[in-house]
């Protein structure tokens, strides 16, 4: 793949923060405290990871989607949680403030979020809503200058690490999808509680957790967007957000395909090294061709969303198929290191459990092919 | 206060491999990268224009082929202001001596307080240009600085020993050169890479500055070195280690292997 000379450099820097930052040492040392250390999040922002796509009136760094899939790629090949960082402020969170922000919240939050000064995240699932996001019944109604919000946000990435949240609630129960609203919250406000961070699978050292919102009080200012807009625009916001994923899985597959080349020259049995076998050649073969067709596909939607191209299509085709090829890679990763594959002590274990939920979160990949097949029979 | 800080573009030798055969370099496919006695020395510089970002300017200036214009755009995207690419036919070739007359002819060209260099590139490892550089321009200079601290006039740098350091106070306008130990150079950031690609690199050919040198020591033709062999810098060994000695086996030991080695 050919890129610009300013998108190599990008890349260089992305690889170079990860080589000395996201070292083994650190990395193990997350996997054991489940905690991320806040010193390597303010670098991460000091070096314009958390506002690539934002303007630079706003803070940010003013590049493009390609950008941000060569950062998310390189970093999730270090780590998959560090790339979670990442992620938020440049397209769940970022993205709805950007795209129906007023510009005073556009000139608050997006710079709070480039310069990494606080960690927002992104409320909308909650227990009985997951992919069927319009069935969600917490519920927001105007009270003279307030709204009052009362509901229940389930699986919340960063969701106790974070000073503000956008979160979704109804505005109107009457209207299903088109009664949601996008808000604003401060979630230091009284009456927002957070559940007990998930023992999660993958992903250690970003909580996730639930937020709990009992008569919140919210500024009107602070709705974002028009009423009813809120679907709208968390799906725009997806958008983004699916080509992020895509880039986190290619980073992670890469990762897993370079580890198991690694393994597969020096592992001997039989008197030789494995990899001269036709069954670890032909798993290699099979893991770097799909990597490769993954690639092709993130960086194609990334281009045609800098294009200011329609990418609901090949959006959700990436995160589809880039999280799909991600768990098959990492399954064989496993697999050519055998026993040792199973241990802690090897990277590829780390990298099929964060793999894991690659092809879950941010719409899983049955919702991905009801968006793909949604727009081939329209 | 004017910064001028000359770096090189070399190949990283972390990733070159020998010729087996011809026991030359393997230049294909190695990227390349600013010699890190350099980049430190550009880290210093950045790190006095953070005490006052609005009056000090740092410009960052190299010679090399076309492609050096990368290492520039890399020193653009850490924070230096303006970048000077020298870059011709004529310069090509050149030994430490022609290279030195090159780079001094520019900085005639230039206003500047400080100007430093890395003490050495990786891929020649003579030393030899900051110091030349210094005497063309009839300035102060100090070697292997590992520490720098700007005054009203001067500056104050320690300088590397084999077994101690000096701490000398220099007048400025005056010329240093850096280790890498100086300082760990900063992360690029996005947004500064953006700005690079938007910034015009200054590009002087030998019409630009040949009012400024004497063009017999220019290039190849000007340079008065000959190679008469090129080796890789081979690791200085572990060393033998013996640690259940009492003191006055260990003076023997001492004694019996500096005669051994006809020391004493």
């Amino acid at each position: 793949m050919n890129f610009s000379k300013e998108h190599d450099m990008i890349r260089n820097l992305a690889r170079e923060f990860a080589e000395k930052e996201l070292t083994k040492e650190f990395l193990e040392e997350v996997e054991e405290t489940g905690e991320f250390s806040e010193d390597v999040i303010k670098k991460m922002a000091d070096c314009g990871f958390f506002g690539i796509k934002t303007p630079k009136k706003y803070g940010g760094s003013g590049s493009d989607h390609v950008a941000y899939v060569i950062v998310m790629e390189e970093i999730a090949k270090a780590s998959g949680v560090a790339s979670i960082y990442v992620s938020g402020p440049n397209s769940l969170v970022g993205t709805p403030i950007l795209m129906s922000g007023t510009e005073e919240q556009k000139q608050k939050y997006l710079r709070i979020l480039a310069k990494g000064e606080s960690l927002m995240c992104f409320g909308l699932t909650e227990p009985g809503a997951g992919s069927d996001a319009g069935s969600m019944t917490s519920f927001a109604v105007l009270d003279g200058d307030h709204y009052i919000i009362n509901g229940r946000k389930t699986f919340i990435t960063a969701a106790p690490l974070s000073d503000y949240g956008v979160i979704y609630a109804k505005t109107d129960r009457s209207l299903g999808s088109r009664g949601i609203s996008a808000f604003i919250v401060d979630l230091h406000s009284e009456g927002v509680s957070f559940g007990k961070p998930e023992d999660k699978m993958g992903l250690i050292g970003c909580a996730t957790s639930d937020i709990i919102f009992e008569n919140v009080k919210v500024p009107k200012e602070n709705l974002l967007g028009r009423e009813g807009r809120g679907f709208t625009n968390a799906m725009k916001a997806l958008d983004t957000g699916r080509i992020g994923i895509a880039a986190q899985s290619i980073g992670i597959a890469a990762a897993a395909l370079e580890e198991s080349i690694d393994y597969a020259k020096d592992r001997k049995q039989f008197g030789t090294s494995i990899a001269s076998f036709q069954g670890i050649k032909f798993m290699l073969a099979e893991m770097a061709t799909k990597l490769e067709a993954a690639r092709l596909l993130t960086y194609e939607a990334a281009r045609q969303k800098d294009a200011g191209m329609d990418t609901s299509k090949i959006a959700s085709m990436a995160k589809y198929y880039a999280s799909e090829v991600c768990n098959d890679i990492c399954g064989k990763a496993v697999q050519i290191h055998g026993g040792y594959g199973f241990i802690k002590d090897y990277k590829v274990e780390r990298l099929y459990r964060d793999a894991r939920v690659l092809t879950i979160y941010e719409g899983t990949s049955q919702i991905q092919q009801i968006v793909i097949a949604g727009q081939l029979l329209k | 206060m004017k910064i001028v800080v000359c770096i090189k573009q070399v190949p990283d030798t972390n990733v070159v491999r020998l010729d087996p055969v011809t026991n030359t370099l393997i230049r294909e496919g190695v990227p390349s990268i600013i010699n890190p006695d350099d980049k430190a020395g550009l880290e210093a510089a950045l790190q006095i224009k953070d005490t006052n970002p609005e009056e000090i300017e740092v410009t960052v200036l190299t010679m090399g082929p076309p492609q050096a214009e990368e290492a520039l755009r890399e020193a653009l995207a850490m924070g230096a202001d303006h970048a000077i690419l020298l870059t011709d036919r004529a310069f090509g070739g050149a030994d430490t001596w022609a290279t030195s007359n090159t780079i001094a002819g520019a900085l005639r060209n230039l206003n500047y307080d400080l100007i430093i260099t890395g003490r050495q590139a990786i891929d020649g490892d003579t030393a030899q240009v900051g110091p030349q550089i210094a005497e063309h321009l009839k300035l102060p200079q100090v070697s292997y600085v590992e520490n720098v601290e700007p005054g009203e006039d001067y500056i104050r740098v320690r300088r590397q020993f084999e077994d101690r350091y000096h701490i000398l106070k220099v007048q400025l306008p005056c010329l240093i050169t850096t280790l890498t130990e100086l300082s760990e150079p900063r992360y690029m950031s996005i947004g500064k890479i953006r700005d690079a690609y938007e910034k015009e690199i200054t590009i002087w050919g030998l019409a630009d500055i040949e009012d400024k040198l004497d063009k017999a020591n220019l290039g190849l033709k000007g340079s008065p070195t000959r190679v008469k062999k090129s080796f890789p810098k081979s690791g200085k060994g572990v060393g033998e280690k013996y640690d259940d000695l009492t003191s006055d086996e260990a003076a023997q030991k001492i004694i019996e292997k500096l005669k051994e080695k006809y020391i004493i």
